[in-house]
């Protein structure tokens, strides 16, 4: 022991311990546990009253127009010939593409032992959550027949009589997205536990036969802890490939088409980039207001906002790489059907929202090389909000640019939105944050136990002084948090 | 549903007792004759059916006895769900054009083209397609009007006996009707003139063919009319004369001119196609050299072109391009002397014509190429004069309308609806409540050509009876039976009086004489003998030649659609594609690139609003949304007729402008005309409107090559490389039974739009109005591709009509989450519409863009009178699935049940059996459809032709759909002006 000198993957390895803040608020069991389950447990805030009033108004908007669309057809949208996906398909594989952070913090950062998760796993999973519900809108409801819907799933029924055609992406869709949205909720949900048993415990009456019901008996006993660990490692391994495979899985819906700008072989990785990009982005948009609203900047803290800007700078500039890449490829195949889609995307009637998706998701992200910008908060605030724009946009590009000029000129044509395009895509942010609203309003927004967990481990290290002192001494190299 | 349920419809009865006593029935039931059946064809098959409804007498709508049977009693040779065949005739302009019916459950659903009759040969074209659609217009006139408040026949045929007996000799007495060659009209016309000889007379059509016949009265002496064999020509020189397209009746010259573009193999030879025109026309489009001018230099170059083919003197046409166009011309035309044809347009002046007519002396084409044929209507240029004379001057004080609508179509000097409107006694048999019968005391329903008996003549003089094939839905009545009961004629029955004309005349056996020419739809040894008639080309080489103006000018031209605005109201032809600018639901004014940057005006893409331009004639004015027409000649304005109704029906409400304003009666064709920018901006909806979606893009999708170069290189459109065609799946062996296959020369194709309307009617495809195409949703399941290629002066246009391709490697239906589109084991892309969720997917992946997909209920407003014109072969698709060409996959298993169920023993299908909508219609022979596996079919050996190619063959889909290409056959002495125009 007298020997014992950090090595540098030493340091790193408990550095994730020291994320918390120490230096802002005491971060002991009872602190944490007070801080966080006291935001469900005192009286609704006016300002949640003033939140929630206005999503749930917007979500009122989004069930109107979906019930008009219903009612009158998807005609009501602006979809057309060429055009037969637009908005729609846009939204969804821009809200499915939110929902990849949080499955990539939880599951992913979790089997690395990333432990600086531990604060934001919580946010970001009910986030998937919320974001899946908002993209299982669209593929439903830009049927033609939504009433016959249910013949996507290979579900006995008498008016089809035959199995789905599994060759088609769309069918692999179905079994993806479904699967996604179980076993986040289940992930979710196992990870919920001990955090639910600590507001019951610290409730009375009916709130407390609720919350009792929703922790499922649980004590806290060592057996309790030894299944629930299991059952959470299992659950995260079992999520890890869907990180993957479900973007992968929805870009194949233009992967496997014949379409110029649909058919490339990049897209698996590009979209699950794309994906994990634009969830962080959201991520950060809403922690950083949520921190600051609920106190919680000792939890959150800056060096998990940074660590995630910096995560969004790889992706960022990963995805900027397969942008290139795909021009690369147009110009190097030599098929001309392949070039004119891309000149088209950049110099075409589209080239607006090409050059807002370059910049928003290419530029933008490239100022996190710069320490103090990120982590100036209001500066990623903004640059977070940029990148999920430019997400947005990067999924029109694809799907609108490639499908608005293919193959035979005569059939080229352009795509406008109506309100009811607009005013539904608006609608699914209600539906997200009156869901996001109720969330922190009734579940521990951050995952306590976890949490716990690395105080633990920096509370009862018992390391010899020297190594303590050299620690102190080292302070701000520890505190540089290794992705 | 049956006919009886219309409520108009009040149909007097027999018991089915009484009806067996009927003599018609008897004579049927004893077995008078039916025609022999010597063999089992499709064609013989349909004699055999309509001769069945002929002979029957008694089960169609509206036979002999005007009695309709109610289904619900059994009608004994009715097969339900069968339907019947009429022959019959559609008289447009005055020229008649041969039909053939069917009918199902007694209600027509759909026209086609006479096989037997010489002006159709099988073909038909839009009008005669999209006629049908006004049988069940919504906004027909359905009953009499008295002062625009409901009367009754009755109360006219009362007043009429009143008041048209006192009119003595016809003093202020005035008929204004529709041209109308058929025998029984001219009879029951004489009858009245006898009757009333000072009455005026005026034969209105608004499109006519006058000036040719005052044309060939100047060269000759004699009024006649030209008739061109473009069959047997090698050199065709139209002088602004869109015989191909829209001016007179095309389908005939279509049909000729064809023929001579079929070339199969290297070695072939095919004419070639010299056009001078101002605007682009589809002959335009088939040019193998084009020359723009304005439509009154026309003159002056054919003046030179007659000097040098008569080789009296030096040229002195002005410009270089001119100069060796004309020599190039004539030198062509002199080498195939008695080989070639030069044709005037209606547009252009008798002097052009008797100029065009010298030319062809000239060169001995009189009596080969080129014949004169008795008139089959008299020009009115002198009546108009009259007519017009005697309404201003106030002298006319009855005025009868039979049929048009002059209020609209009248030249604007005559200022009809004004002076009309003081005339004390108007009396209007209309077909619709329009611009006419509003002004009219009287307004009676006029009896569509479906319902009613008739007669008519085609161009060649060929008559045929129309005979109708269901009652007059809203009793309606035609112009003969209107005209004989104010002639006070003993007999007034349409039947009557065409049965009684025609009888007369026959010899022999009369009744059979009859029934054959029913069953025919035609009468035989009618057609017009050539006229013995010489041209004075030396008189006319004398006359001076009227010079050109220095003006801008405008042309008047008939819509592809509209026609001149009667088919304003029918959605088929409202939003049907021009096939040059691709608008619907408007008309707009063409004119080159330099003309508008001249006014400093732009056309609008992508369904933005573009520019309007203010056309000026004499004082009245007109605004128009601009389309710029590469090729194009500068200061010229091709503008089309028949838009801008004031009152007409729900369709054709607010769509377009009404160019009639602009045109007099001394600039009918075209005239000088002032135009400037105009401050408004109007959104003008095209079907292909990408800014850069005019061109080819340098791909090669319609492959074109001159017949040089094809002799050199017969392979040269199938040369495409690419990398190797590999599938994923196991491919599906295609070796078995009935392989459906199709092909398209585009060589032949003239894009006379003539398919997209019979794909209409045979498809129940819905019409979605002018809003739902700016989005992109027209539902058209084959449409004409047209590119341009070339420069914004000399341009060529390429169309190609695609529809469903029937790839065997669909990339369609591997995308479909529920199977909703398969293949079938005979190569056609099924589509179960019952299946279909509508995802769009399909659509999405399809490199053609051949699906379409029903955003919204389309059928909603639907009245239950236009349900009747339904195909009840073919299931309306509901809101949310997604449809398109099956290569009429109903006809397919007709012919297949027909071949089964052969009683002459179980067979297979024969070529030729099975027709499709598009390939039944066109009447340039350009589509093939059959079994690609039996090597004798048709289409197999089209597809052994070099000329053979798919397109995008590339992305590996297999097409069953394949074009061949086109060619053009370029003079080499005009070679080096020529640039090269496709995109191969």
């Amino acid at each position: 022991m007298e020997n014992l000198t950090l090595t540098k993957s030493d340091l790193d390895a408990i550095s994730p311990r020291m994320v918390l803040d120490k230096g802002t608020r005491p971060t002991g069991y009872r602190e944490v546990t007070e801080d966080v389950v006291s935001i469900v447990e005192v009286k609704t805030p006016a300002a949640w009253w003033v939140a929630f009033v206005v999503s749930f108004l917007v979500m009122c908007m989004l069930f109107g127009m979906l019930a008009y669309q219903v009612a009158t057809g998807v005609g009501v949208w602006g979809n057309n010939s060429p055009v037969g996906w637009a908005w729609d398909i846009t939204n969804f594989v821009f809200w499915i593409g939110i929902g990849h952070a949080g499955t990539l913090i939880s599951a992913i950062l979790f089997l690395f032992r990333q432990k600086w998760r531990t604060s934001i796993n919580r946010a970001a999973e009910a986030m998937t959550l919320f974001a899946v519900a908002c993209a299982g809108i669209y593929p439903v409801f830009h049927v033609g027949r939504i009433w016959r819907a249910y013949w996507l799933f290979p579900i006995p029924n008498t008016d089809l009589q035959m199995w789905q055609n599994f060759r088609s992406p769309l069918l692999w869709d179905v079994f993806a997205i479904s699967t996604y949205g179980t076993v986040s909720a289940l992930f979710w949900y196992v990870g919920l536990i001990p955090d639910l048993a600590t507001v019951r415990d610290r409730a009375t009456g009916l709130r407390a036969k609720i919350y009792g019901f929703l922790s499922l008996g649980w004590r806290g006993s060592a057996v309790h802890w030894n299944n629930y660990e299991m059952a959470y490692m299992l659950l995260a391994g079992l999520s890890t490939p869907l990180v993957l495979s479900v973007h992968t899985i929805v870009s194949f819906d233009f992967a496997v088409s014949v379409l110029p700008g649909w058919h490339t072989t990049i897209f698996p990785p590009y979209f699950v980039a794309g994906a994990v990009f634009s969830g962080f982005a959201m991520v950060m948009t809403l922690l950083v207001i949520f921190r600051k609203w609920f106190h919680l900047e000792h939890l959150v803290t800056i060096k998990h906002l940074e660590n995630m800007n910096k995560i969004m700078l790889v992706t960022g500039t990963v995805v900027g790489y397969a942008y290139g890449t795909e021009f690369f490829i147009a110009w190097y195949s030599g098929n001309p059907y392949e070039l004119f889609t891309f000149q088209n995307r950049a110099f075409g009637p589209y080239w607006w929202a090409y050059w807002s998706m370059i910049s928003c998701n290419v530029l933008s992200p490239q100022f996190f090389w710069s320490k103090s910008l990120r982590t100036n908060i209001p500066f990623m605030f903004v640059i977070s909000i940029f990148i999920n724009i430019g997400m947005w946009f990067e999924r029109f590009v694809i799907i609108v640019t490639s499908l608005h000029r293919d193959f035979l000129p005569s059939s080229w044509g352009y795509f406008r939105p109506t309100y009811v395009d607009i005013l539904t895509f608006v609608g699914t942010f209600g539906l997200f944050m009156t869901l996001f609203l109720l969330f922190v309003r009734f579940v521990p927004m951050i995952a306590i136990s976890e949490v716990k967990g690395v105080i633990a481990a920096d509370k009862h290290r018992n390391l010899p002084q020297h190594v303590e002192a050299e620690m102190a001494v080292k302070h701000n190299e520890i505190m540089k948090v290794v992705v | 549903m049956s006919l009886v349920q219309i409520s108009n419809i009040k149909p007097k009865r027999l018991p089915l007792d009484q009806l067996g006593q009927t003599p018609e029935f008897q004579n049927w039931a004893n077995g008078v004759e039916a025609p022999e059946m010597d063999s089992n064809s499709r064609r013989d098959i349909l004699k055999l059916m309509a001769a069945g409804a002929g002979l029957a007498g008694l089960v169609s709508c509206r036979r002999p006895q005007q009695y309709i049977v109610s289904f619900s009693k059994g009608v004994d040779d009715l097969i339900p769900g069968k339907p019947r065949f009429y022959n019959t005739v559609y008289n447009l302009g005055g020229v008649a054009q041969g039909l053939r019916i069917e009918a199902n459950d007694g209600r027509p659903t759909k026209v086609e083209g006479n096989p037997v009759h010489p002006g159709s040969k099988g073909g038909s074209s839009t009008y005669s397609q999209g006629s049908l659609l006004n049988l069940y217009d919504p906004d027909r006139c359905s009953f009499v009007m008295k002062d625009q408040a409901a009367s009754s026949w009755e109360a006219f045929e009362t007043f009429a006996k009143d008041h048209f007996s006192k009119l003595g000799e016809g003093e202020g007495l005035a008929f204004v009707c529709e041209r109308n060659a058929g025998d029984s009209w001219r009879a029951v016309m004489a009858a009245a003139t006898k009757k009333w000889p000072k009455a005026l007379w005026l034969h209105w059509e608004a499109l006519n063919n006058d000036n040719a016949v005052l044309g060939a009265q100047k060269a000759t002496g004699t009024a006649a009319e030209p008739v061109y064999a473009f069959d047997k020509a090698d050199v065709v020189v139209a002088l602004d004369n869109d015989f191909l397209g829209v001016d007179v009746s095309s389908i005939e010259p279509t049909k000729l001119f064809s023929k001579k573009r079929k070339v199969s193999k290297a070695g072939d030879t095919m004419n070639r196609l010299y056009v001078v025109e101002g605007h682009f026309s589809l002959t335009g489009s088939m040019a193998d050299h084009r020359l723009r001018l304005k439509p009154s230099e026309v003159a002056g170059f054919a003046a030179e072109v007659l000097k040098l083919v008569s080789g009296t003197e030096e040229i002195k046409v002005e410009g270089e391009g001119r100069k060796k166009f004309a020599s190039a011309l004539a030198k062509d035309l002199k080498k195939n002397a008695g080989k070639s044809i030069v044709c005037a347009g209606p547009r252009q002046s008798p002097e052009v014509h008797a100029l065009a007519l010298a030319i062809n002396q000239s060169l001995g084409n009189m009596g080969a190429t080129v014949n004169l044929l008795q008139p089959l209507t008299p020009p009115q240029t002198e009546a108009l004069k009259a007519f017009s004379a005697a309404l201003g001057g106030g002298k006319v004080s009855t005025l009868v309308v039979l049929g048009g609508n002059p209020a609209y179509t009248m030249p604007s000097d005559v200022n009809f609806a004004a002076r009309a409107k003081k005339v004390k006694t108007m009396v209007h048999l209309g077909l619709e409540h329009d611009e006419t019968g509003m002004i009219a005391g009287w307004c009676l329903p006029q009896a569509h050509y479906l319902e009613a008996w008739g007669d008519g003549r085609a161009a060649d003089g060929t008559a045929s009876i129309q005979q109708p094939v269901i009652a007059p839905l809203f009793g309606g009545k035609t112009s003969t039976e209107v005209l004989a009961m104010l002639a006070g004629m003993p007999e007034t029955k349409g039947y009557d009086l065409v049965k009684n004309h025609w009888t007369a005349g026959f010899a022999g056996d009369k009744e059979k004489a009859w029934r054959k020419a029913l069953h025919d739809g035609v009468i035989e040894g009618t057609a017009f003998a050539p006229l013995k008639l010489t041209v004075d080309v030396k008189k006319i080489s004398a006359e001076p030649v009227p010079s050109p103006t220095s003006d801008a000018e405008i042309l008047f031209l008939a819509a592809n659609g509209v026609y001149d605005g009667r088919f304003a109201n029918n959605a088929w032809l409202v939003e049907l594609p021009d096939p040059i600018t691709k608008v619907v639901w408007d008309n707009c004014v063409t004119m080159s690139k330099k003309t508008a940057e001249s006014l400093k005006v732009n056309m609008g893409f992508i369904a933005e609003e573009g520019d309007m331009v203010t056309l000026t004639v004499g004082g009245a004015s007109v605004y128009l949304p601009v389309v710029v027409v590469p090729g194009h000649a500068d200061g010229v304005f091709g503008v089309t007729l028949g838009y801008g109704r004031e009152k007409v029906g729900r369709v054709g409400k607010g769509a377009g402008f009404n160019a009639y304003t602009l045109r007099t009666s001394a600039g009918m064709g075209y005239a000088p005309v002032k135009a400037a920018k105009a401050s408004k901006s109007y959104q003008l909806v095209r079907t292909q409107d990408d800014p850069a979606g005019d061109s080819q893009n340098n791909r090669p999708i319609v492959r074109e090559a001159t017949l040089e170069d094809f002799s050199k290189e017969p392979k040269f459109a199938q040369e495409v490389t690419g990398p190797p065609l590999e599938s994923l799946f196991p491919d599906w062996e295609y070796d078995k039974g009935n392989q459906w296959g199709m092909t398209i020369d585009l060589n032949q194709c003239t894009g006379c739009n003539a398919c997209l309307v019979a794909c209409f009617s045979e498809n129940n495809i819905p019409m979605v109005g002018k809003k739902m195409v700016a989005m992109g949703r027209e539902m058209h399941w084959i449409r004409l591709d047209r590119y341009y290629a070339g420069d914004a002066d000399e341009a060529t246009v390429a169309l190609q009509p695609m529809n469903c391709q029937q790839c065997e490697n669909a990339p369609c239906e591997s995308v479909c989450p529920v199977a909703a589109t398969v293949h079938s084991p005979e190569g056609l892309n099924d589509m179960a519409y019952n299946r279909c969720i509508g995802t769009r997917y399909c659509m999405n992946n399809c490199p053609y863009k051949v699906r379409k997909f029903n955003y919204l209920n389309w059928t909603k407003s639907k009245t239950e009178l236009e349900n009747l014109a339904s195909n009840p072969d073919v299931s309306t698709r509901m809101r949310g699935v997604m449809e398109k060409c099956t290569y009429c996959t109903q006809r397919i298993s007709e012919g297949k049940i027909a071949a089964k169920t052969d009683p002459a023993g179980r067979r297979a299908v024969r070529d030729g059996d099975i027709l499709t909508a598009c390939q039944q219609t066109c009447p340039a022979d350009a589509i093939s459809f059959g079994n690609i596996l039996d090597p004798n079919s048709e289409v197999a050996k089209l597809k052994a032709s070099p000329r053979n190619y798919a397109l995008l063959a590339e992305l590996n889909v297999r097409p069953r759909t394949t074009y061949l290409a086109k060619l053009r056959n370029p003079n080499p002495d005009l070679a080096t002006e020529k640039k090269a125009a496709a995109a191969h």
